[in-house]
């Protein structure tokens, strides 16, 4: 019975940390999706490619990934810029159907993780970090740092992007373009300009989140799609638009799955986001804090 | 007195915290024309929504002939012959001006009356529905070449195309001419006079005036009157809140 | 023209192409036929939903694979004619269809998208867990060399999918000029506006869905034949999904000229490069097309052709 206690703890504590990093993966989406409605389902492609930027720079001159990830910002944010550029004026300006949309960014998708395999090839690579192996333990809860550093890194984004959009005049903006354009026009902000500014900081939180994702595990380019699941569910679980049902959600989904994967095996954690998702769906389609 | 076409009681609908629409009772009777004004925002679209299906409404209930038609989905309740024009036109871009009117002839009297037209049959309809509205001539064009107007009259035309027994006309003149307007108006008057009813749903004071028979106003979501046109317009919380704007 | 005299006219241009690849004698041209014919198939399966509707599904891998693996299952147990497990692959990835379509397409159209993206990945995990179909080391299926009546087996798959083509295509045609395909272009040109005038759009939908689905699994189901070793990985891979919305996409998607003329358009050019440069490469080429089209010429071929012809005669 001691060691099924200890199992589960871990396996309890492993789930909240690494909800504390899906939050920081989802929040970007919530953004563009929950605030702009782009349907940005590239997203975890610019994932995968902050983790792969972040594995570059360390093997090559040993700088930790989250340091790296904090230094490559502004051209995350600035390549996030020119995609909802080419966006705007090609589909938001013409009015076009969401199906063109939807099929430029698969394009994007498609494109970043094939590039990916043509330059890096498909083996695992992970980084090196002093915090990766070491675990704190207090009594029978471990905190393998592994885990840890990102999750509070993840939360100190999440936190800070909530501040951002609350507490600052362009925050507040962005929240409100999402309501109302023509009052923001009438207010003298131009809503293309804060909308492009709001896709932006969401393609920028993947440059954190993916220096996150190679310390939590290794990577390889297709495991962006594992995540795209993962981000949908929590997203529905925890409502569009609402930064804090995300991480509420996030939470969830990570001790459910980590509490299978302990128990179950770890070939089945990606499963566990979808069979969570249809099950919201056919019960309770608007979200935890469903609308 | 003819009971009831569509009998609405105690209807609300909120979106979050905002409510929209607050206890609406309604009654309106077969044959009638009603005249539904109130400021912007007052939620005269969100009733209509509520009404059609397009929206659930999250209490009351809304009687169409006589059966209970909450929960049942839009086109359910068009095939039982309640039709609407949207505020801004909505046709589908990529058929042309006749097979607009054909979808409606298809998926709602079809499916209604179980009855299916030949090819011949579909065109008469479709052409008389057209000529109706002033369109005969473009029958093979598509909504984008078509003036604001004229897609205002195929929006029109495409609710009538559903055989409604009631048809409710959400701001079809907005920014039409003077002209255009009486042109509309007609066109309601020649479906009221086939024992259509019509909610007519306008801003413009002197087609509501001149068309309907009892008007209804709506304010912040609440009905404040609802009597003869004449009545209504004197009533001093309407002028307040609506006329003297 | 009726839609029995196309089928004809389909038959007849099938069999010409048939006897006439036996009669060039290549075995390389019953290989790659195969895989053009096959996304035939499957850009035709996924425009009836995608192009008719404007419902877009990322996960064609998921419904193609869902056909091989029943395949692979069935294979294991009790080897049955081709055509039988195309049955079986039909309805297994139908049933799917209906019962994803039935959960997500009563949301916003974006959702139903993300949730295919999802069901792919799943799906592949599941496959991965189960070894009696080999799980992650994957399947090997041996096929027979010869069979009756048609001799050479590669060129007996290449027939049948050839069938399946012509069934696929006629099928789109059919849907596309009855009452179905109306109400499948009010769909996509405006829902609301759709159901205010009577379409019953959650019930198209799950049509779609379902024929489209169904379709798909049947392309897959004589591919773990044609390939010989059959495993998640490849199966599940993006480049189906890719070519499956790209060929349409770049074809045109008002009607089912589109996905055949960028199926064979494609697919040639794929079979091309995998040769002189590499297969990653050739993916990536598809990519690049399908997003410059997107951007550039988002009605297609067909647009570009109709847009010619309009700027000759106007």
């Amino acid at each position: 019975m001691q060691i099924q206690l200890d199992l589960l703890v871990s396996a309890l504590v492993a789930g909240i940390l690494l909800g504390g990093f899906y939050a920081a993966v989802t929040v970007g989406v919530s953004i563009s999706f929950g605030i702009l409605d782009i349907v940005n389902i590239a997203h975890p492609a610019f994932i995968i490619l902050g983790s792969y930027i972040a594995y570059i720079v360390n093997q090559r001159l040993g700088i930790d990934p989250i340091v790296v990830s904090i230094v490559v910002l502004p051209a995350f944010y600035a390549l996030g810029a020119l995609i909802y550029q080419v966006y705007h004026l090609s589909f938001e300006k013409r009015g076009q159907d969401a199906l063109r949309g939807l099929a430029f960014f698969f394009g994007i998708l498609f494109i970043t993780e094939v590039g990916l395999i043509l330059v890096f090839g498909v083996d695992y690579r992970y980084v090196e970090a002093a915090y990766i192996g070491p675990t704190l333990r207090f009594g029978i809860v471990n905190l393998p740092l592994r885990l840890l550093v990102p999750c509070v890194v993840s939360l100190a984004l999440f936190a800070g992007l909530q501040l951002f959009l609350t507490k600052t005049f362009i925050g507040r903006a962005i929240m409100a373009v999402a309501q109302d354009q023509l009052a923001l026009q009438l207010m003298g902000a131009d809503p293309v300009r804060i909308k492009r500014i709001a896709f932006a900081i969401s393609i920028a939180t993947c440059s954190i989140a993916g220096a996150c994702l190679i310390i939590i595990q290794p990577i390889e380019p297709s495991v962006g799609r594992e995540y795209i699941g993962r981000i949908f569910a929590i997203c529905v679980l925890g409502g569009l638009g609402s930064l804090p049902g995300a991480l509420i959600a996030a939470m969830l989904l990570g001790i459910i799955e980590s509490l299978t994967s302990t128990f179950y095996g770890p070939s089945w954690a990606p499963a566990v986001a979808f069979g969570l998702l249809l099950l919201t769906l056919a019960l309770r389609p608007a979200g935890l804090l469903g609308r | 007195m003819a009971p009831a076409l569509l009998e609405i009681a105690g209807l609300s609908k909120r979106f979050g915290g905002f409510v929209a629409l607050d206890g609406i009772d309604l009654n309106v009777r077969p044959g009638e024309r009603l005249g539904l004004i109130g400021p912007n925002g007052s939620g005269k679209s969100t009733l209509v929504n509520c009404i059609c299906g397009t929206l659930h409404n999250e209490t009351g209930s809304v009687i169409f002939d006589g059966k209970p038609i909450n929960g049942l989905l839009a086109h359910q309740r068009t095939r039982l012959g309640l039709a609407r024009s949207f505020q801004l036109p909505r046709p589908f871009m990529g058929l042309s001006i006749a097979d607009n009117l054909r979808v409606p002839l298809i998926y709602t009297v079809h499916a209604r009356e179980g009855k299916r037209f030949t090819r011949a049959e579909m065109e008469d309809h479709c052409g008389e529905f057209l000529r109706l509205v002033g369109l005969a001539d473009k029958a093979k064009k598509f909504p984008r070449d078509l003036s604001m107007v004229e897609m205002r009259k195929l929006e029109l035309a495409r609710a009538m195309a559903a055989e409604p027994k009631l048809l409710i006309a959400d701001e079809a003149m907005a920014g039409l001419s003077h002209s255009e307007v009486d042109d509309i108006l007609a066109l309601l008057a020649r479906l009221s006079e086939r024992g259509i009813t019509i909610i007519l749903i306008e801003h413009i004071m002197r087609a509501v005036m001149a068309f309907s028979q009892r008007v209804v106003v709506l304010v912040s979501g609440k009905k404040i009157a609802d009597g003869l046109p004449q009545d209504v317009m004197r009533d001093p919380e309407v002028e307040r809140a609506y006329l003297g704007q | 023209m009726r839609s029995s005299v196309f089928f004809l006219i389909a038959v007849l241009v099938g069999a010409a192409v048939f006897f006439g690849a036996r009669f060039v004698h290549n075995e390389y041209i019953f290989f790659a036929g195969f895989v053009i014919l096959q996304f035939i198939v499957l850009a035709t399966a996924w425009n009836i939903l995608g192009g008719y509707t404007g419902y877009v599904n990322f996960g064609t891998a998921a419904f193609f694979a869902m056909g091989a693996y029943s395949t692979v299952f069935v294979h294991k147990l009790y080897p049955l004619p081709v055509p039988v497990l195309i049955l079986i692959g039909g309805i297994v990835s139908g049933i799917v269809g209906f019962g994803m379509g039935y959960l997500t397409l009563r949301l916003r159209g974006a959702f139903f998208s993300i949730a295919t993206l999802a069901l792919a990945v799943v799906l592949q995990t599941l496959v991965v867990n189960w070894t009696f179909v080999g799980g992650s080391r994957g399947a090997y299926i041996i096929r027979p060399n010869t069979i009756p009546l048609i001799g050479n087996y590669i060129e007996y798959l290449f027939l049948i999918m050839l069938v399946l083509a012509i069934i696929a295509i006629t099928t789109a045609r059919i849907i596309e000029r009855s009452q179905l395909g109306y109400g499948f272009a009010t769909i996509r040109d405006d829902e609301v506006a759709a159901e205010a005038s009577g379409v019953p759009t959650l019930r198209l939908k799950l049509i779609a869905t379902t024929i489209s689905g169904a379709l798909m699994g049947m392309a897959g189901a004589p591919f773990p034949y044609y390939i010989g070793y059959v495993d998640p990985a490849s199966t599940f891979g993006l480049a189906y999904a890719v070519n499956s919305i790209a060929m349409p996409m770049i074809g045109g998607t008002t009607s089912w000229i589109g996905p055949l003329i960028g199926a064979i358009l494609l697919g040639t050019i794929q079979q091309v490069a995998t040769v002189t440069i590499s297969s990653a490469a050739n993916l990536l080429i598809v990519g690049l097309l399908l997003v410059a089209f997107v951007i550039i010429a988002p009605k297609g071929i067909i647009g570009l052709v109709q847009g010619f012809r309009r700027s000759r005669s106007g």
